[in-house]
């Protein structure tokens, strides 16, 4: 039972990740009609505006280490730690829930920029040359990003109020023992609160109905005089922010590298079939579902029985879901079939 | 008009021969015995070896180590390394070990009075990356010897490229027991231990300080060195009377580890065994700390966590979670012999830190080498082969070791050593608790198989 619940969250946890790029992805899809391959670059620059603002933040000095005798030893001091002291080390600690104010105007910027400057002359483009111009961008960006900060990960830390574990089994009276790392259980608090927001957005608003409407007849929207494309392309936008804010906040489960998006961008695409081209409610679901999968197949007594199935589950399960439901779980019919 | 053409005219005989016929005939059969030949002997083969520095004034050394991918920090260091043996060998900076190394044949003017030269690599941490890599060094910038690591699959790899090529490889990090095992090559040759030395230095120490009762989990980076690692701490710590309770493998790289460490919770096992290194052990320790493991306890005893190849760079990227967790190293930057001491201050005036022990082994393996050729004469590579196979030197950090020729592996002590609780340095990151001697963690070469091949290819 233990083992079950730390499966299940652990499965979550990454769902979200997944939940959160697929969702962009699929309203992207779903409105503008575009399949962004660039979108996995957008989840690795929400997390690089992390690792900005930490280099920012601990732009540093060089001095001398005199703990070390038998050569010229340096260190390195960051100047908040050097003018602040104590509280500006702990400035450093909170950089992960700083930076999140720092991607939100960022990645609108990066979205609308995107979408402007690129995406728009590709609408009426068939879907293959998409993919291609969106695929080279997500190129572009990484190596931008990899010439900038180098190839290798680069860790993040988690402010220490948020560090250790949780004893999530005494809460649920399974007796001490059972915990889970209070960042992951943020995290997925997290990707279910944006989920929620998003979904608020779309259903509660005049604006986001409208997007909606746009989504199923945007003819129909355009002669009644409504601007869908302004608020289409704002859509892209929030989509970037979405895809970003799930990078900032998990930078302290996975060292952000150059490369993160495109790994990513692959389990969601596959999530975004497996869901539904064009479901919002698909994406989310196949995303904590197809998470969950992953999750229980790393367990011991399941790889002892199939090595390596931890490595391909996932594709397995959408390759069933898609010659059970060709659509996807949740596709409409016609999405993509003409 | 025959008879201008120079035509034999045989009487009784059918068809006439001409002398031109004959001579064209001979051509062409010449050409077709001597088409494989052209086709096959390749460039060098006239001057006798490939990529001979003949009469230049320099000759070329080939770096090959991980610029990226999960071990790039110990790559980064080699390359320091290997830098500075070159100077010292060129007789530039302090000298380094040239002091201290005995015997030594390198007088501080090059190799063979050649200045040496090198170009470097990026082998990405994978194999066909660092293959092709290592390819364009030798048919491209013509090096005599290529070295570098990490990553036992790296290495494995490219000591096949040097048997194929000729060209002989010296093997930086590499931790496998298939290394110098299976995957023996005549042209590979390996200063750093192996995997079954770790498990038989190691597992003493495990016994006697967490006990002859426990269950072990091992979480293994799933390849070459990942296997023989388990492995050998899986014979070495169930000899001593531990059960394992389950051997799980992870991908290289994988980053998040979380999926596989959640089972381990709820497993029964009391010790975790993290056959990760590099990034992948950052990150895979720094995770099981997370999850509360180190402040479990199970089965009635405190859950312990092992990592049985440790590195001093693994250690500061995994901070403060490394303090007290156990494991076995090649060389510390804080032994305090003669020829350690050097060492350190000399690579620690060039850089502003002490080496690691990936940079140690990178730049003893230049140095023997380079030596290798001076002693033997030539940089052909069958007469340098055969002056490492079995040579025995001291005086480089590791106590009197032997380049045992049978499979080109070096014999020298095994340090056990642990994550310091108090460090008094920023580099003071772990302490060694156990030096154990070279006849200890000596094997018999045909334990794990492998032939080591020709010495002319």
């Amino acid at each position: 039972m233990d083992a079950l619940l730390l499966q299940v969250l652990n499965g979550l946890d990454k769902g979200g990740a997944y939940a959160l790029i697929a969702l962009g992805l699929t309203l992207v899809f779903g409105t503008l009609g575009v399949v962004n391959f660039a979108h996995g670059a957008l989840f690795m620059l929400g997390a690089f505006c992390t690792v900005t603002l930490q280099k920012i933040l601990g732009t540093s000095v060089r001095v001398r280490d005199e703990s070390v005798t038998f050569f010229e030893a340096y260190k390195e001091v960051p100047y908040l730690v050097l003018w602040f002291g104590d509280a500006g080390k702990a400035v450093l600690q909170w950089v992960v829930p700083l930076s999140i104010l720092l991607a939100i105007p960022v990645m609108m910027l990066i979205g609308l920029v995107m979408e402007r400057g690129l995406i728009r002359h590709f609408y009426k483009r068939p879907h293959a040359e998409q993919i291609l111009v969106t695929f080279g961008l997500a190129i572009v960006l990484q190596e931008i990003i990899k010439a900038m900060f180098g190839a290798n990960p680069i860790p993040q830390v988690v402010p220490p109020i948020f560090s250790g574990s949780a004893e999530i089994g005494e809460w649920l009276g399974l007796g001490p023992g059972v915990s889970y790392p209070w960042w992951r259980l943020i995290y997925l608090a997290f990707s279910l609160s944006v989920v929620g927001a998003v979904f608020a957005f779309l259903q509660r608003t005049t604006y986001g109905m409208t997007v909606r409407a746009g989504m199923a007849d945007r003819e129909t929207v355009g002669l009644l005089g409504i601007d869908i494309e302004n608020r289409f392309t704002l859509v892209f936008g929030l989509a970037a922010v979405v895809a970003g804010l799930a990078g900032v906040m998990y930078t302290p489960v996975l060292p952000p590298d150059y490369h993160m998006g495109m790994d990513f961008l692959v389990l969601s695409f596959v999530v975004v079939v497996v869901g539904g081209m064009g479901s919002l409610g698909g994406a989310v679901a196949a995303g904590f579902l197809l998470g969950i999968v992953q999750s229980f197949a790393s367990m011991t007594f399941i790889k002892e029985i199939l090595p390596g199935i931890d490595q391909i589950i996932i594709y397995l399960i959408a390759v069933g879901i898609l010659l059970a439901r060709p659509r996807g779980l949740m596709g409409r019919k016609g999405v993509m079939e003409t | 008009m025959s008879e201008t053409r120079d035509t034999i005219s045989v009487p009784g005989s059918l068809p006439s021969v001409s002398r031109r016929g004959v001579l064209k005939g001979s051509l062409a059969v010449g050409a077709a015995l001597g088409m494989p030949t052209i086709l096959t002997r390749p460039a060098w083969a006239q001057s006798g070896f490939r990529n001979d520095p003949g009469s230049g004034a320099t000759v070329t050394f080939g770096f090959n180590v991980p610029q990226t991918g999960a071990y790039a920090d110990e790559g980064a260091d080699e390359l320091r390394a290997f830098e500075l043996a070159v100077k010292h060998i060129n007789g530039e900076g302090d000298g380094g070990l040239l002091k201290t190394m005995k015997p030594l044949a390198l007088r501080g003017n090059g190799v063979l009075g050649k200045k040496v030269q090198f170009v470097t690599g990026d082998t990405q941490t994978k194999a066909d990356a660092a293959r092709a890599s290592a390819k364009r060094m030798i048919e491209k910038d013509g090096v005599i010897m290529f070295s570098g690591g990490s990553s036992s699959a790296v290495a494995v790899a490219q000591q096949a490229l040097a048997q194929e090529m000729g060209v002989v490889f010296m093997n930086g990090l590499t931790h496998s027991n298939d290394t110098t095992g299976k995957d023996r090559r005549r042209y590979g040759f390996r200063h750093f231990f192996n995997a079954y030395m770790s498990g038989v230095a190691l597992a003493p120490v495990l016994k006697e300080e967490l006990g002859a009762d426990r269950r072990a989990y091992h979480l293994t980076a799933d390849y070459t060195w990942g296997w023989t690692q388990e492995e050998s701490l899986k014979n070495a710590t169930e000899a001593m009377g531990w059960e394992t309770v389950a051997t799980v493998r992870t991908p290289l790289g994988a980053g998040d580890f979380s999926q596989y460490i959640t089972p381990v919770l709820n497993s029964g096992a009391d010790v975790l065994i993290l056959n990760h290194y590099g990034k992948d052990m950052v990150n895979s320790l720094t995770q099981a700390v997370q999850f509360g493991l180190r402040d479990k306890m199970v089965n009635g005893k405190k859950f312990e966590i092992v990592v049985p190849l440790y590195s001093r760079l693994m250690a500061q990227g995994a901070g403060e979670n490394i303090k007290g967790i156990l494991g076995t190293k090649n060389w510390n930057w804080s032994l305090q012999d003669e020829a350690s001491l050097t060492f350190v201050k000399s690579f620690g005036q060039a850089y502003g830190f002490p080496p690691s022990q990936a940079a140690q082994t990178c730049y003893v393996q230049t140095l023997l080498y380079a030596d290798a050729c001076e002693r033997a004469g030539t940089f052909h590579p069958p007469a340098v082969i055969k002056a490492l196979e079995d040579f025995q030197f001291d005086g480089t950090g590791d106590g009197p070791t032997l380049y045992r020729g049978a499979d080109h592996q070096c014999f020298k002590r095994v340090l056990v050593v642990r994550g310091k609780m108090n460090p008094t340095s920023q580099f003071d990151l772990l302490e060694v608790v156990k030096e154990v001697p070279a006849d200890v963690v000596t094997y018999d070469p045909n334990m794990f198989g492998g032939e080591l091949g020709p010495y002319e290819v």
